[in-house]
C-alpha cells in the first residue's frame, strides 16, 4: 500500500538499490492485476444481480476486491523479493544484518496510505449503505430510506423454530407458508421472529435481516425478472436450524395477483382466528426456573 | 538433590495425599454431590408449587459451583488464607523445589504455572481439534448423516467455546507467564497464588465444558445467543458456568500481567526498553482484565433468567435479545482481539533473532499494539450490523472496524523492515512467524469485505466469515503458539526440539491449513452458511475437499504432539544456554532457568534488539548482592 516502503538507507550504503526494485515490481505487478481482478473477478462475485440490492452488493465486492490485489501485491513482491535476496548462507548465518531501527519517512508514507485507503473504503461502503440500506436489516426506523417509500408493498416475515411464515398487511393481513413476489417492484421486507433470533436469508436477493422476538426489523429490496430463489436461516437457532430453508419465487404481477388472491380464499377459514396484524408478536413467555 | 533428602520425603502413598490435584479431584467430586443434593433439599417442595417447571436447574448450577470450591480446596487455595486468619507467619512459596509432583499442584513458580499452562492448554486444544474433525465428518455430505441434530450442534458449540475460551490464555497462560518475569528481571509475579488459581480455574472450566454432553448438549454455538440459550436443555448450564469461569481466569490473569509489568520491572528497564513481546502481553492484558467481568455478568444473568425466573433476555418479560448480543459482544470483540494480540507480539520479537537485525520501529510498534487494544472497544457491533440493533449506527463501526487496520498495519510494516536487508536463518520458528504473515494478511484482507455492511449482508453468518476467523485466530493465533514453542521450549524444558522434525510439521500443517480455510471463502461466497447441518448439493465437492484437507491438518498436528512428547521424554537432546543466539535477558540464562531466576537481579541499560550494534549485553546482574525480591 505503501508507495515507499523500502526507501533506500543513507546514500551509497547498498550498492544494489533493492528497494527501487521492489517498489518498480509492486507498481507494475499492481497495474496489471489490479484491472485483470476487476474485470474477470469482479462479475462473478455474489450475490449476483438478480436484485438491485444484490446488484450493489457485486459493486462492493468488485470495489473492495479491486482495493486489497495492490495490498496483496506489496506483500507477496516485498516477501518473495526479501526472503530470497536476505537469506544468510550457512557460512554467515549469525553474522549481524545492518542495525536499521527506524526511517521517518517510511512509517510518515505508510501511515498516511494505509489511513488513505480506509477512509476511502468507509466513505465508499456509507455511501452505499445510505442508498437503500443494501439490503440489510436496519431494524425498526430506517436511517438508509429508498425514494417513494410510502408506496412499496409491504411483506411481514415471521421466524419461527423451524419455519418461516409471511403475512401480507396489504391484502387483509393474509399468511401464507411461501414467499412469492411481483416482478420489478420495490418491497418492503418486515423481519421478525416468534422465538429465539433467527435471519432471513435470501441469498440471490441480496437480502440477510435478523429475526428478533419483539422486533420489527426492516429490509428493503427491489426485485427484478421472474426467479426462484433459496432462503435460509442464518443465524442458529436451535436443533432444526440446518433444515430452516425454503423457495421463494419472483412471479408476474398478474401471477401474484392470482397467487395472493388464492391464498386468501384458502385462509379465509382460519384467517379469524390469526392475531391481528401487528410489527410483532409477542410469544407465550419462555420460562425456565426451580 | 542428595540421597539425604530422598530418604527424608514422605512414602509415595503420603504424598498422593495432601493438597494435590488428587486431593482436589476427590473433593470437586465431594463438593458437586454436596451442591447437587443441597440444592434439591432447599427448593425441592417449591418445585411442586411451580407445576410448570421442567427440571431444577438450580441444583446443577449449585453442583457445579460446589465442585469447583471443592477442587481448589483440595488443591490447598484456602491454606494460605486460613493460615493467615489463625495467626501463623505468612509464606511465600509453595512447593517450588519438590520434582515432578509440583507439576499437580498449587505451584507459586511462575515457571511451573507456565508449563501447567502449556499442558493444560494443549490438552483441551487437542480436544477442540477432534471436534473439529467431527465437525467435518458430518459435512462431507449435504444432508445431516452421521450424527443426531442435536449432537451435531452441541459439536460446534463445544468446538467453538473450548477454542475462544481455552485458548484466550493460549499464549498468555504458558509464555507470559513463565516469560514475562524473567524479561523483565524480576522473581515472580506479582500475585504468584492468584497466578496459580487462573490456571486451575480454567481447568475446571474445561472439565464442565466437556461435561454438557451428559446433560443433552447445548444448541448455541460458542456464542450463546438468548432467548435460545433460556430455552436450551441443562448442558446450557455447563457453557455458562464454563464461560463465566473463563471470564474470571481471564480477568485475574490480565490483572496480574498488568501490574506485575507496571510495578516489578528492574532498574533501568524503562518503557522503551521492554522487550515488545512484553507490550503485546500489557495490551493484551488490558483487554483481558477490563472485557472478562463484561462477560461473566452477561453469563451470570443468562444463568438467572434460566434459574430465577428473572427475564433480561426474554421479550415476553421485558428484556431484549438484543441486550444479549450487544452485552456478549462487547466482551467478543476485545476477546477476538486478546487471541489474536499476542501473536503480534512473538512475531516481532522472533524477528529480529533471526534476521539478525533490531526490531525496525520500536515506537510505531508498541502504537500499533496500543492502537488495536484500544480500538477493538469500538467495533463491537460488526458483529450485529444485520440484526436491527441501532442501524444508524452502522457507518459508525463500518470507520472503527476499518480503522483498525491501520494499527495492525504498523505490526506489518515493522515486521517486514525488520526482515529487510537482514541476515535471514530459515529456523522452525521463524518459518511459522512468516506463516503468520501469509494468513493474517489473508484474514485481515477478508475482514474488509466483513467490515463494509453492504458486503456483510452477504458473507454474514456464512462460512466467509468462518473462514475469516480462522485465518486470524488459527492462521494468527495458533501459527505463532507453535512459533513460540519451537523457539522458547528449548529455554523452558531445557530440550533442544529437532529442526528437521519441525520443519515436517510446519510445512505440513501450512499447507493443509491454507488447503482446508481458503476454499471455505469461496463456500462462503457461494452461500453456505455457518453450523447448519444442510448445504446444497453443488458445494458438495468444495466441502469434501475441505473436509480431508482439514483430517489432514489433524494429522499435522498429531504428527507434532507425538514428535514433541517422543524429542521431552525420550530423546531429550539438552539444549544449549542460547540455542538462538538471541540477545534477550531469558537466553542468557541456564536452561531451564532456575528456580529463582537470577542471582542478582539484572539492570537494564537497552534494549534487547541490538543487533549488528556491538557485543554489549542490555543488562548486568546489579553489583549488590542481594536483589530487591
Amino acid at each position: 500500500m505503501a508507495s515507499n516502503p523500502t526507501a533506500p538507507t543513507p546514500a551509497g550504503a547498498s550498492p544494489t538499490n533493492h528497494g527501487l526494485r521492489v517498489i518498480v515490481a509492486w507498481i507494475v505487478l499492481s497495474l496489471v492485476a489490479t484491472p485483470l481482478v476487476a474485470i474477470f473477478v469482479g462479475p462473478i462475485l455474489p450475490p449476483g444481480n438478480d436484485s438491485v440490492q444484490a446488484s450493489g452488493q457485486v459493486l462492493d465486492n468488485t470495489v473492495l476486491t479491486a482495493t486489497i490485489t495492490p495490498v496483496l501485491c506489496l506483500l507477496l513482491v516485498f516477501f518473495v523479493y526479501s526472503l530470497t535476496t536476505f537469506h544468510a548462507p550457512a557460512a554467515t548465518a549469525l553474522e549481524d544484518g545492518p542495525p536499521l531501527r527506524n526511517h521517518n519517512g517510511i512509517q510518515v508514507t505508510w501511515i498516511v496510505i494505509t489511513s488513505a485507503v480506509v477512509l476511502a473504503l468507509a466513505g465508499f461502503g456509507t455511501f452505499e449503505l445510505l442508498q437503500t440500506g443494501s439490503g440489510g436489516g436496519q431494524g425498526p426506523s430506517p436511517v438508509a430510506n429508498p425514494s417513494g417509500i410510502n408506496h412499496m408493498m409491504q411483506v411481514q416475515v415471521i421466524g419461527q423454530q423451524w419455519n418461516w411464515t409471511y403475512r401480507y398487511p396489504g391484502y387483509g393481513g393474509v399468511e401464507t407458508q411461501q414467499l412469492f413476489l411481483p416482478e420489478h417492484t420495490y418491497v418492503q421486507l418486515n423481519v421478525t421472529s416468534l422465538d429465539v433470533i433467527h435471519s432471513f436469508w435470501a441469498y440471490k436477493l441480496g437480502v440477510k435481516a435478523d429475526a428478533n422476538p419483539g422486533v420489527n426489523n426492516v429490509a428493503y429490496v427491489k426485485t427484478k425478472g421472474p426467479l426462484s430463489f433459496e432462503i435460509r436461516c442464518a443465524e442458529l437457532c436451535g436443533l432444526w436450524h440446518g433444515y430452516m430453508y425454503q423457495t421463494g419465487h419472483i412471479v408476474p404481477q398478474t401471477a401474484f395477483a392470482s397467487w395472493i388472491k388464492q391464498q386468501r380464499k384458502l385462509g379465509s377459514s382460519v384467517s379469524f382466528y390469526l392475531p391481528k396484524y401487528s410489527h410483532f408478536y409477542y410469544p407465550d413467555p419462555q420460562r425456565r426456573g426451580g | 538433590m542428595s540421597a539425604i533428602a530422598v530418604d527424608a520425603r514422605p512414602p509415595v502413598w503420603r504424598r498422593l495425599v495432601g493438597f494435590n490435584l488428587l486431593t482436589g479431584i476427590v473433593l470437586g467430586i465431594g463438593g458437586w454431590y454436596v451442591g447437587w443434593f443441597g440444592a434439591h433439599a432447599v427448593v425441592g417442595p417449591s418445585l411442586d408449587y411451580f407445576g410448570d417447571i421442567d427440571f431444577n436447574e438450580l441444583s446443577l448450577v449449585l453442583a457445579y459451583f460446589g465442585g469447583v470450591v471443592g477442587f481448589l480446596v483440595g488443591l490447598g487455595f484456602l491454606n494460605y488464607p486460613l493460615a493467615r486468619l489463625r495467626g501463623y507467619p505468612s509464606s511465600l512459596r509453595e512447593k517450588e523445589t519438590e520434582g515432578i509432583g509440583r507439576y499437580f499442584t498449587l505451584c507459586t513458580d511462575h515457571k511451573v504455572v507456565g508449563i501447567q499452562y502449556l499442558w493444560g492448554i494443549g490438552l483441551f486444544f487437542f480436544i477442540g481439534g477432534l471436534n473439529a474433525m467431527l465437525i467435518r465428518t458430518e459435512l462431507l455430505r449435504p444432508d445431516h448423516q452421521v450424527f443426531p441434530a442435536g449432537t451435531y450442534l452441541t459439536l460446534v458449540g463445544v468446538h467453538g467455546s473450548m477454542m475462544m475460551g481455552m485458548m484466550t490464555s493460549g499464549i498468555l497462560g504458558p509464555f507470559a507467564n513463565y516469560l514475562v518475569p524473567i524479561m523483565i528481571g524480576a522473581r515472580r509475579m506479582a500475585f504468584p497464588r492468584i497466578e496459580a488459581l487462573t490456571f486451575w480455574i480454567l481447568m475446571a472450566a474445561g472439565v464442565i465444558l466437556q461435561t454438557t454432553i451428559f446433560w443433552g448438549g447445548f444448541p448455541t454455538g460458542w456464542t450463546g445467543y438468548g432467548p435460545l440459550n433460556i430455552e436450551a436443555y441443562q448442558g446450557m448450564d455447563c457453557y455458562l458456568i464454563f464461560f463465566a469461569l473463563v471470564g474470571i481466569s481471564m480477568t485475574l490473569l490480565g490483572i496480574n500481567m498488568i501490574v506485575t509489568i507496571v510495578t516489578m520491572r528492574a532498574p533501568g528497564l524503562t518503557w522503551t526498553r521492554l522487550p515488545i513481546f512484553v507490550w503485546g502481553v500489557l495490551s493484551t492484558a488490558l483487554l483481558m482484565a477490563l472485557a472478562a467481568p463484561v462477560l461473566i455478568c452477561t453469563l451470570s444473568m443468562a444463568l438467572f433468567d434460566r434459574i430465577a425466573q428473572t427475564t433480561f433476555f426474554i421479550p415476553a418479560g421485558g428484556g431484549s435479545s438484543y441486550l444479549y448480543e450487544n452485552l456478549f459482544w462487547v466482551f467478543g470483540h476485545p476477546e477476538v482481539y486478546i487471541l489474536a494480540l499476542p501473536g503480534f507480539a512473538i512475531v516481532l520479537e522472533i524477528l529480529p533473532v533471526f534476521a539478525r537485525k533490531p526490531l525496525w520501529g520500536y515506537r510505531l510498534a508498541v502504537a500499533g499494539l496500543l492502537g488495536v487494544s484500544l480500538l477493538s472497544w469500538f467495533v463491537w457491533q460488526h458483529h450485529i450490523f444485520v440484526s436491527g440493533i441501532n442501524g444508524d449506527l452502522r457507518p459508525f463501526y463500518m470507520l472503527s472496524t476499518e480503522l483498525i487496520s491501520i494499527p495492525t498495519g504498523f505490526t506489518f510494516i515493522c515486521g517486514m523492515m525488520t526482515l529487510w536487508r537482514g541476515n535471514i536463518r530459515y529456523t522452525t520458528p521463524l518459518l511459522f512467524c512468516l506463516a503468520w504473515f501469509f494468513n493474517f494478511l489473508l484474514g485481515g484482507l477478508s475482514g474488509v469485505f466483513l467490515s463494509d455492511v453492504p458486503s456483510d449482508v452477504t458473507t454474514h453468518g456464512s462460512f466467509f466469515s468462518m473462514a475469516h476467523f480462522h485465518y486470524t485466530i488459527m492462521g494468527g493465533l495458533v501459527f505463532t503458539f507453535f512459533a513460540a514453542i519451537y523457539y522458547w521450549v528449548p529455554k523452558m524444558t531445557g530440550v533442544q526440539l529437532s529442526e528437521r522434525l519441525g520443519k515436517i510439521h510446519f510445512w505440513w500443517m501450512f499447507l493443509a491449513f491454507n488447503s482446508t480455510f481458503a476454499p471455505l471463502f469461496a463456500i462462503g461466497f457461494l452461500g453456505q452458511p455457518r453450523r447448519a447441518v444442510t448445504y446444497a448439493k453443488s458445494l458438495q465437492f468444495l466441502n469434501d475437499w475441505v473436509s480431508v484437507s482439514a483430517y489432514l491438518l489433524g494429522l499435522s498436528l498429531l504428527f507434532f504432539l507425538v514428535t514433541f512428547v517422543y524429542q521431552l521424554a525420550f530423546a531429550r537432546k539438552p539444549a544449549g544456554e542460547n540455542p538462538w543466539a538471541s540477545r534477550s535477558i531469558e537466553f542468557q540464562l541456564p536452561s531451564p532457568v532456575p528456580v529463582h531466576n537470577f542471582d542478582r537481579i539484572p539492570v537494564f541499560s537497552g534494549d534487547p534488539y541490538g543487533y549488528g550494534e556491538g557485543p554489549e549485553p542490555s543488562w548486568v546482574p546489579a553489583g549488590a548482592p542481594a536483589g530487591r525480591d
